[in-house]
């Protein structure tokens, strides 16, 4: 339940409802959307990108010179785990025709098309458990082009506006014109896409979208998509092997300059074994438990930014690692669920944003980085946020008009996960709003691909969150989900291909002694060892503790937790 | 997020941490103690949201025979609560060609049969920390009522807490899996404008508005996008 001292403006919110729903049953906006220099506006003013300290030059690699953000800066400044005189390269471990380093859903993805295209075998490396990765929590949807009234080229036009322009137009065209495609493969493999009673898919808005064109799998899209996915992929253990909890922490190239590989590392062993592999991808998606300027995540427990180290180290430019995702809704209160998602769904059904007077600010589906800066001007500049006893701000979600809008029974059916979020804390979501504030959500950027999945590295591709171009400097809502999917499956066709005639030839780790040497001459002084693998959340006094192992710069939780104790912020 | 002292200063309980007793916030979930502890988690956390599964968790609480579960992530701690993470839990999952099954009884029969030998106890019902009907799905996969089963078992996390607790053995998440897929692919009723759709791109008819929407400076696309209707 909520504390006491917020009954107050949960009156007011009840007193403005009325008049709120009246204007939500209108077809004009519920409150007006902003034009392009609003936008600007609000977003110099108050996105968290914006602040002096979020971002900075980094000093090595593709990008040296070129401004990043900050933690992301910290991370490429790193010390490798391993040097190439440790690694014995003449045999590998294990051989394969693709290698693909993530267990989420770009990488069954490409595991399959690359298997029924080419009939290329894979092994797929993932940190955690296959399906533990981003890509199993998206509740809200997966936006495609289906509906009559919509088209692909709409899609286009919606994504690229919410991108500022900047997105690589090849790569939004590829995304937005195998939508209609992805959304049959997806139904073939036996994912249940909610339905109308005649067969057509039900379509809704999410913020940015033109065209209501949100697919979803009840609050249950990502799960439903990954489930069946990692299903059809262990349907085929000849062809594809699973390797859990054995994280990439290296790429391996060959004396060409190609990629051929990856050295993998045990979790439970602490064994290292190299990976040859024809081909490898990269699709370890983003970085949310870097905990970005010390915000809260949505992200799953190993969403460390991997794969962006392990390319930049071989060679691989990166595309807008300038900027962050925040998720306007993540919960706020209670505590315990803090920085958890509220699917953007729930603004798409009428949900509306509502300061401590119970007031409309923001029209409730601008873009994401728009909406998200607009909750916090109104907390920080407009004093009309809800302050939490652990110390945190808020505003309503009123989430109750869903089901004056659409009907009892409503939330209960389409909105089962964010239901039993709330409920356990005594929060009913139908009768009571929620309250919310952005949540470190997304990695906009990443490594630079074509709409091949290609990479300026031969052999390396890349799909999913982690790589970067496809949505400029802002994703919208269902976006992702498309990407991993539309991108997936590209990587899986075009490796694959590329795969069939590589020789390969001697392997190297050259390329990490040579790193080593620019961080020397760069000046760069770090004791980070990369890549993360995993957040610390110890409290002080044991991290404290933990930190007497000694002074080395092994891997370890040790040497780990730094990056989050240094954090300016955290 | 890790805890400020400040923070740490309010109530706190002890729990067993298999077997361990340690000093926690009285607000902590299960997996926040875990890491309040100071433990590392590697198997036993994933989405830490309620969706992937990965934390099942089973406890006893003082002065209580019974033996409950829940996800670490959603369930909070109780004073004097003895507590195991299961970091994964046995199941073999059946290998099929989605293509030759028919979406009824016979797929059942042939690839998880340990769903006749449910007694209909119950206990995976009370064992489900999602509160699903689950005895109820297993019945309808016995009669080979997909449908039923696709819908009972949707919001299903796959944490095998039910699997644990079944007297008759049976890896109720896995049958939900099959019931979903079978659904999905068989029993959907098919959308006419999806297939009218893919069609027209497979027949390259976006191709001309592609063309001039890419060959379009930042300013016009600007104006297109601003000027643009909306649904």
């Amino acid at each position: 339940m909520y504390p006491d001292y917020m009954a107050e403006s949960l009156r007011k919110v009840v007193q403005t409802r009325p008049g709120r729903l009246e204007l939500a049953r209108k077809p004009a906006p519920v409150y007006p959307p902003m034009s392009a220099e609003e936008r600007q506006a609000v977003l110099e003013g108050f996105h968290p990108d914006f602040e002096p300290s979020a971002r900075r030059k980094v000093h090595v690699g593709p990008n040296r010179g070129e401004t990043v953000t900050t933690e992301v800066a910290e991370l490429l400044e790193s010390h490798s785990w391993l040097r190439s005189e440790q690694v014995n390269l003449d045999k590998p471990d294990f051989e394969t025709d693709l290698l693909i380093i993530g267990g989420g859903g770009a990488g069954c993805n490409a595991a399959l098309v690359a298997m029924k295209e080419h009939g290329m075998r894979s092994i797929i490396s993932t940190k955690l458990r296959m399906g533990d990765a981003n890509s199993m929590m998206s509740q809200g949807g997966m936006q495609a082009a289906v509906s009559r009234t919509d088209s692909p080229p709409r899609h286009y036009l919606d994504a690229i506006g919410g991108g500022h322009f900047e997105n690589k137009p090849e790569l939004v065209r590829a995304l937005t014109e195998d939508g209609p495609g992805v959304v049959k493969w997806l139904e073939d493999l036996g994912v249940v896409w909610d339905k109308l009673e005649d067969g057509s898919l039900k379509v809704m808005h999410g913020g940015g979208t033109s065209r209501k064109r949100m697919l979803s799998c009840r609050d249950y899209t990502g799960a439903m998509i990954m489930r069946t996915l990692m299903d059809e992929v262990r349907n085929h253990p000849d062809m594809i092997a699973v390797k859990e909890f054995m994280p990439a922490v290296e790429l391996i190239m060959d004396n060409k300059g190609r990629c051929a590989g990856a050295v993998l590392y045990d979790m439970e062993s602490e064994e290292f074994f190299t990976v040859k592999a024809k081909a490898t991808l990269v699709a370890t998606g983003g970085y949310g438990r870097l905990h970005i300027r010390g915000f809260d995540t949505t992200n799953h427990y190993g969403a460390t930014g991997d794969g962006l180290v392990m390319a930049y180290r071989a060679g691989a430019r990166l595309m807008y690692m300038d900027s962050v995702q925040y998720h306007p809704t993540g919960v706020s209160f209670p505590e315990q669920i803090a920085g958890f998602l509220v699917t953007e769904a729930i603004r798409g059904a009428g949900g509306q944003p509502l300061n401590k007077d119970g007031e409309l600010f923001v029209f409730p589906r601008e873009p994401r980085d728009v909406e998200a800066a607009a909750i916090i001007r109104e907390c920080v500049q407009n004093g009309g946020g809800i302050p939490t006893p652990s110390g945190r701000v808020g505003v309503w979600l009123d989430s109750p008009l869903i089901d004056m809008l659409h009907g009892e029974g409503y939330t209960d059916k389409h909105f089962p996960a964010m239901y039993r979020q709330f409920i356990r804390y005594g929060i009913d979501i139908t009768k009571l709003p929620m309250l919310i504030y952005p949540s470190l959500h997304y990695q906009n950027g990443g490594i630079e691909i074509n709409e091949r999945c290609e990479t300026d590295i031969p052999g390396l591709y890349v799909a999913g969150e982690a790589s970067g171009g496809l949505h400029g400097r802002n994703r919208l809502m269902g976006n992702s989900v498309l990407d991993y999917n539309v991108f997936g499956r590209r990587a899986g066709r075009y490796a694959g291909e590329y795969a069939k005639s590589v020789k390969l030839g001697k392997l190297s780790l050259a390329h990490l002694d040579k790193y080593e040497n620019e961080l020397k001459d760069a000046g760069v002084k770090t004791d980070l060892v990369t890549p993360v693998l995993l957040p610390s959340y110890a409290p002080e006094d044991v991290k404290k503790r933990q930190l007497l192992r000694g002074n080395n710069n092994l891997p370890g939780p040790a040497v780990v937790n730094r990056m989050h104790e240094e954090r300016p912020g955290a | 997020m890790a805890r400020s002292a400040a923070e740490t200063k309010e109530r706190m309980v002890t729990v067993s941490i298999m077997g361990k007793p340690y000093d926690v916030p009285a607000d902590a979930t299960i997996m926040g103690a875990i890491e309040y502890a100071g433990h590392q988690i590697i198997r036993g956390a994933g989405c830490r949201e309620g969706y992937c599964g990965a934390c099942a968790t089973i406890y006893r609480l003082p002065g209580d025979y019974k033996i409950y579960g829940g996800l670490a992530c959603m369930t909070m701690v109780e004073d004097g609560m003895t507590l195991a993470q299961v970091p994964s839990v046995p199941a073999e999952k059946a290998i099929y060609d989605i293509e030759k099954l028919k979406p009824n009884v016979s797929a059942i029969e042939q690839h998880y049969p340990s769903v006749f030998r449910c007694v209909a106890c119950g206990t995976c019902t009370r064992s489900c920390p999602q509160g699903l009907q689950v005895m109820d799905y297993v019945q309808a996969a016995k009669r080979g009522d997909i449908a039923e089963v696709m819908d009972l078992s949707f919001d299903c996390v796959v944490c095998g807490l039910c699997m644990l607790r079944c007297p008759a053995e049976i890896v109720q998440p896995l049958v939900g899996i099959l019931a979903k897929r079978l659904y999905g692919r068989y029993l959907r009723k098919d959308s006419p404008e999806l297939a009218e759709r893919v069609k027209a791109v497979e027949e390259g008819a976006f191709n001309a508005e592609y063309a001039k929407l890419i060959s379009m400076n930042r300013d016009s696309l600007s104006k297109l996008y601003y000027a643009r209707d909306s649904e």
